[in-house]
Parts: C-alpha cells; structure tokens; sequence
C-alpha cells in the first residue's frame, strides 16, 4: 500500500491553455480572478499535495512553450514519462493551431505507451466560457471524437473528457472525477455513506475532501465516479441522478450539478472564514442541511428529509459516524 | 399586501458629469454598473458589456425602506427647459454623483457645484453623496491625493457660488471589491428616519447575547441598512456580505426538497424563514436570521468559554425578541411614512 500512494500526475498542454490557473484554484486557493498574475510555467513545476491523509500527488505541471515540449519528448522522456499514473491533457478551445494541438497530445500518448501503459488519460477542454452557450456541447462532441480516434490508436480506448472553465464550476467536476479514480477504497466510502444515510434518514449525504473540497463520493450515484466511465455516460449517469424517488414515491428534482456548487460555494465560505484566521468546523442551515467535518481530512454535507428532528440527534450521529471515516 | 407597504419613494439619484459636445464613449462614468454590480448580483467583469444608457430609468427596492434608484444618462442636459428636473430633484433623498478618478475631472466638479446649486434651490434638505469611481485602477497614496484634492476644489467651487455650508459626502469606491455596498449602506442608512431606534436596538441585542458585531442586511442588495454602534471592520463586513450569499446560494440547491416536504406534511406553504449557525475552529460563531422584508441579521458571536448550543439558545431567544419589536416599528413607521408621502405628492 505505501508505494503505491504516491501518484504521479502529468498536467500536459499547449502554452497558455491554462493549465497552471487550475492547478493554482484547486490546489492553491487562488480564485479565478488572482490567476491572471500567473506568468509562464517554466520547464516543469512539481507540487506535492497531501490527499485525504496516506495519498500524495506529485502534480507535474509541465510548462508548455514548444522549446519545453521539444525537450521532453526527445531528452527527458523517460524521466517524464515514466511511472506516469494519470496524464491530464489541456486544450484550449480557442487554439488556432487544433492539428497541431492534437499531435502534441498523440506524441505524449505515444510515450505513454511505452513507459507507463497503464496512465489513465483525461482530456480537458478548456476556457469553455469563451465559446457561445447553444454551441458548447457541440464543440465537445465533434473535439472528443477526434480525440477518442487517436488515442484509440495508441492503445488507449477509455479516453474521459470535460468541458471545463475556470469561471464557473465545471472545473471541480473534472478534477473530483480525476483525483476519484485514484482513491483505492472508494467503495468502502460508498457502502458507509449509504448506511449513514439510511441512518439518518437523509435525501443526501456528499462526501468532499477538506482541502480541495473535491467531492469524493455521494450517497445516491451508484458509481459515477469510478474510473472507466466514458464521458457520454456520465451524462447518462446524471440526468438519472437527477429525478430521486423518495420513499412516498414523490420526485425530488435536484440540480444535477450541485456537487460543483457546493465545492465552489464552500470554497468561497472556506476562504472568507479564513479572514478571521481560522478553520471551519460546522454549519447547520435551516436545520436541514448539516455541513460538518468527518474526520481531518474528510468534510460532509448532509440534507434531511426532515427539518424538525432536534440538533443533539443529528450531532450525536454525525460524532458516531466519524469513527468509520 | 402590496399597497400597503408602498410607502414613501426616496428616490437616490446618480449621475455624473459628460461633456455633450464630446461623443458617447466619455459618458463611461460607471453608474450602469453600480447599479448593476450593487441591485442585481451581476458580476463586476460582466459589466464591461453594458450599452450605455439612453433614457432615466427607475427602478424600485422594497427592503424596510422603499428605495428607487434613478439612474439618468451622462449625456442629458437637466437645465434644458423641456426637462421637468425640478419635480425630479423634489422627490429624491439622495443624489448620487459619480466622479471617474481614472479620467480627468475638473468640468465634472463645476458640473457638480451648478447641479448642487440647483437642487437645494429646489429641495433643501436633499442629501448629497459624491463617489470618487474606480479607485481600484490607483495605488493608495494616490487615492489619498485625488480625495484630498476633489475636496477641496469642491469647496472652492461652492464658495464661489455662495453656498459654503453646503453638506458634501464623499466616498472612494470600486466594483471590484466591498467599498462600493459599504458607500451604499452609508448613503440608505441617511435616508432611513428610524435609523437611530434600528441601531439602539441592534445594541441592546449585541450586549445581551455575547455578540460581537451584528449587521441587519438587505439580502439581495447586501447593502446594511444598520448595524450596532461598535466600530465597523470591513473586514468583518465582508465576512458577512459572504455568509449571506453562502446561505442563500446553498439554500436555493435544494429548495425543491424542502418544498416537497411541506406539501407532503399537509402545512402550509409558506417558506421557512432562513436560518443558517456556523462555527468555525476557534468557536466564533456566524449566525444568520431572516428578519422581516428581506431583511437578514448577521452576526459574529464569540462565545468565549460558553458551549455552542447555551450560547445560541439565549441569542435565539433575544433575537426572536428583536425581530418582534423590528415587526412593531415597521408598523409604527408605515402610518407617518404614508401621511409624507401624500404631503409629497
């Protein structure tokens, strides 16, 4: 289990496609306004973050002018290349240059391949704000299915990809879903959380890490966030997860991207706490939703079904819980 | 129910100084996006997309108060006999002036004194408020200086007109962060006549429950329209603005659920009113309470030893005890706003 925990991570992409504005937001706390102080990455800029306790990620942002690309294609390659677990691919939808953005991309696959077949790839498109709302999807149909085509040939069938923008939530998604499919005993998490929440009697219980508030599991997705899913059914996999049927057969309707909100909202909640230099530690709103730390590096979000259930009943149960966390 | 409560207008006013003859482009004083930024939660990057604005527009606020903001194009002329600006400047409470600290600004002082000189002509006891705009382009000394010096030229400008005792407010404000709902809160709270018994009682409240700062805010406008006698720390205000957004923004995701519930239990529908307690490490606790007329109290309660649950106990029930009697001045009030309001008109 101890080698295996850290994970190296290859964040790869053209220059200027912003690949270090989202390392800076998840990882760093910058909001998306701070990143425009960002100036070029040079060469390849490591970080060690410290995940849900045992896992480190060793997050390799590698500086993407074509002198650097150059280098580690041919020099550095097996230093880059080699015990890769996940390759993070970037692309800027406004890219002028798109062949030669996905050349890059197949060369990376192509060492891939020979040095660490086994990394999974994501693909992100990114700056989606920038491109009309009615086209978006469309753009991220027609560009996954070039992708898909050429990493297929380098022996990499399960490509995943996402719309992503440092501007609005979509950038969590991507990243709780990347760093999810590192976390080995995800399924654990899973059957416990399904239990609190029979427990509890709760429409909801969303596991995130305290950190990053990446959303590591929730109660009611079966499994959207293990690792092989392709990025066609986790659409699928959402618009189910949208319409829950409680027990009187009534249909809650929830917003399918709520996850996102949450992290982003608790984000900004985090850092305002953090004017008054100190942590978080709980919130109760409307004696409904029960925000409250699990264990050190794991914070819940509870709804209930019902709001009328006294506070010390919700805590003593929340205080019990920890310790399966 | 709607009748009843619209009471007096007070009307704030905000322009600013453009030259006619120049073209459209130099009216870009900011006012839209104030308007925008402060009353409707738009985002201050998105406001760099407004079209420049034609024609007055009026747009109305219920929170205790009920407030109009007029908002009026730079390139009007208000001394042009057609314009009927002497009904206008008789029934707003504020006037609002916006002055571009990034732009040249020497002819929208003068403009400022002739309008200043026309609206107490008019109506004596207007208040007048000058936003030094746009701050957030300059370094800190030199907003200082531009204050210092938009000021003084103010004053000599006034004196020559003879009217040197003349009430100026000025304020340095930017969309880009609080100082733009920190003006705003200053400049509503003039206009609300209850202001002092609202404040006596926020007082009462804060020494009683171990709270350390309560603000009554406005929760779609976050501006504060009170706040306890205890100096204010932006920072602190800050804070709070962002509470209320995290409540309201957590709130609406799973509003469904909660509504469903209520259909389901056979009560009424009536929404809850919303209630949000944090703690934080160090055991400071954020506490949030919907009062009346999209009114919310914030506050920051140190317990100092207490354990949570005994210290929210008491703040509840002295809260409960605030919104009552802030229900009882809100009924006193409507009965002498209205009979002003007929004089008015």
């Amino acid at each position: 289990m101890s080698s295996n925990n850290r994970k190296k991570l290859l964040l790869m992409g053209r220059s200027g496609s912003g690949k270090s504005s989202m390392r800076s937001i998840v990882f760093s706390n910058y909001s998306a306004f701070d990143t425009r102080r960002l100036g070029a990455t040079i060469d390849v800029e490591h970080s060690h973050l410290r995940f849900l306790g045992n896992m480190t990620l060793n997050l390799w942002d590698c500086g993407g002018q074509d002198v650097f690309m150059e280098n580690y294609f041919t020099k550095q390659k097996d230093h880059i290349f080699q015990m890769v677990q996940v390759l993070i691919h970037v692309f800027d939808v406004e890219s002028q240059e798109v062949i030669k953005d996905i050349e890059i991309f197949t060369r990376a696959l192509k060492e891939l391949k020979k040095y660490s077949p086994d990394a999974k790839i994501f693909v992100l498109l990114h700056k989606m704000d920038l491109v009309q709302l009615d086209k978006r999807y469309e753009l991220f149909e027609i560009m996954m299915k070039k992708l898909q085509q050429a990493s297929a040939e380098y022996g990499f069938p399960h490509l995943v990809g996402y719309p992503t923008s440092i501007w609005d939530e979509s950038l969590y998604k991507a990243w709780s879903q990347i760093v999810c499919s590192l976390i080995p005993n995800i399924g654990v998490h899973q059957a416990t959380l399904k239990k609190l929440q029979n427990t509890l009697n709760a429409v909801e219980i969303i596991l995130f890490e305290r950190s990053t508030f990446l959303v590591i599991c929730s109660s009611n997705s079966t499994n959207v966030y293990t690792s092989d899913n392709s990025a066609l059914k986790n659409i699928n996999n959402s618009k189910n997860d949208t319409i829950e049927k409680n027990n009187n057969g009534q249909q809650l309707i929830l917003d399918p991207k709520r996850f996102e909100k949450i992290s982003n909202i608790m984000k900004n909640f985090k850092q305002s706490c953090s004017k008054l230099k100190c942590g978080f530690k709980i919130l109760v709103l409307n004696d409904n939703i029960y925000v409250s730390e699990l264990s050190s590096n794991m914070i819940c979000f509870m709804v209930l079904k019902d709001s009328n259930v006294p506070h010390e009943l919700i805590l003593e149960n929340i205080r019990k819980a920890k310790q399966y966390f | 129910m709607c009748s009843l409560y619209s009471t007096i207008q007070l009307y704030i006013m905000i322009f600013n100084f453009t030259n006619r003859s120049v073209s459209l482009n130099f009216s870009r004083g900011g006012k839209s996006s104030i308007c925008k930024v402060v009353f409707h939660n738009m985002q201050p990057l998105d406001t760099l997309y407004l079209e420049s604005t034609s024609n007055p527009t009026v747009e109305h606020f219920s929170t205790l108060i009920d407030l109009a903001v007029m908002e009026l194009p730079g390139q009007l002329n208000y001394f042009e006999p057609n314009y009927d600006s002497e009904r206008l400047f008789k029934s707003v409470g504020a006037l609002v002036y916006v002055i571009d600290s990034q732009d040249e600004y020497m002819s929208a002082i003068t403009n400022l004194a002739m309008i200043m000189e026309y609206a107490y002509k008019v109506n004596p006891s207007i208040n007048i408020e000058v936003l030094i705009h746009k701050v957030d382009g300059l370094s800190e000394e030199f907003k200082v200086d531009a204050q210092r010096d938009i000021m003084r030229r103010t004053g000599e400008e006034l004196l020559e007109l003879g009217m040197d005792g003349a009430q100026v407010s000025f304020y340095l404000t930017s969309i880009f962060d609080h100082s733009i709902y920190e003006a705003f809160s200053r400049i509503v709270q003039k206009l609300i006549p209850e202001l002092s018994f609202l404040e006596n009682m926020l007082d009462n409240l804060t020494q009683h429950s171990k709270i350390e700062k309560a603000f009554l805010f406005d929760i779609n406008s976050k501006i504060y329209v009170s706040t306890d006698s205890n100096p204010v720390d932006v920072q602190i205000y800050e804070i709070c603005a962002e509470f209320v957004d995290i409540s309201i923004d957590l709130h609406d995701l799973y509003k469904a659920t909660a509504n469903n519930n209520k259909i389901q239990d056979g009560k009424a529908l009536r929404p809850r009113d919303l209630k949000n307690v944090s703690q934080l490490e160090n055991g400071t606790i954020l506490y949030l309470r919907q009062m009346i007329r999209g009114l919310a109290l914030v506050a920051i309660i140190r317990p100092d030893g207490m354990d949570m649950e005994s210290c929210l106990t008491v703040t509840d029930y002295n809260v409960d005890n605030y919104k009552k009697s802030l229900e009882e001045v809100w009924a006193d009030s409507k009965i002498t706003t209205s009979n002003s309001f007929i004089t008015q008109s």
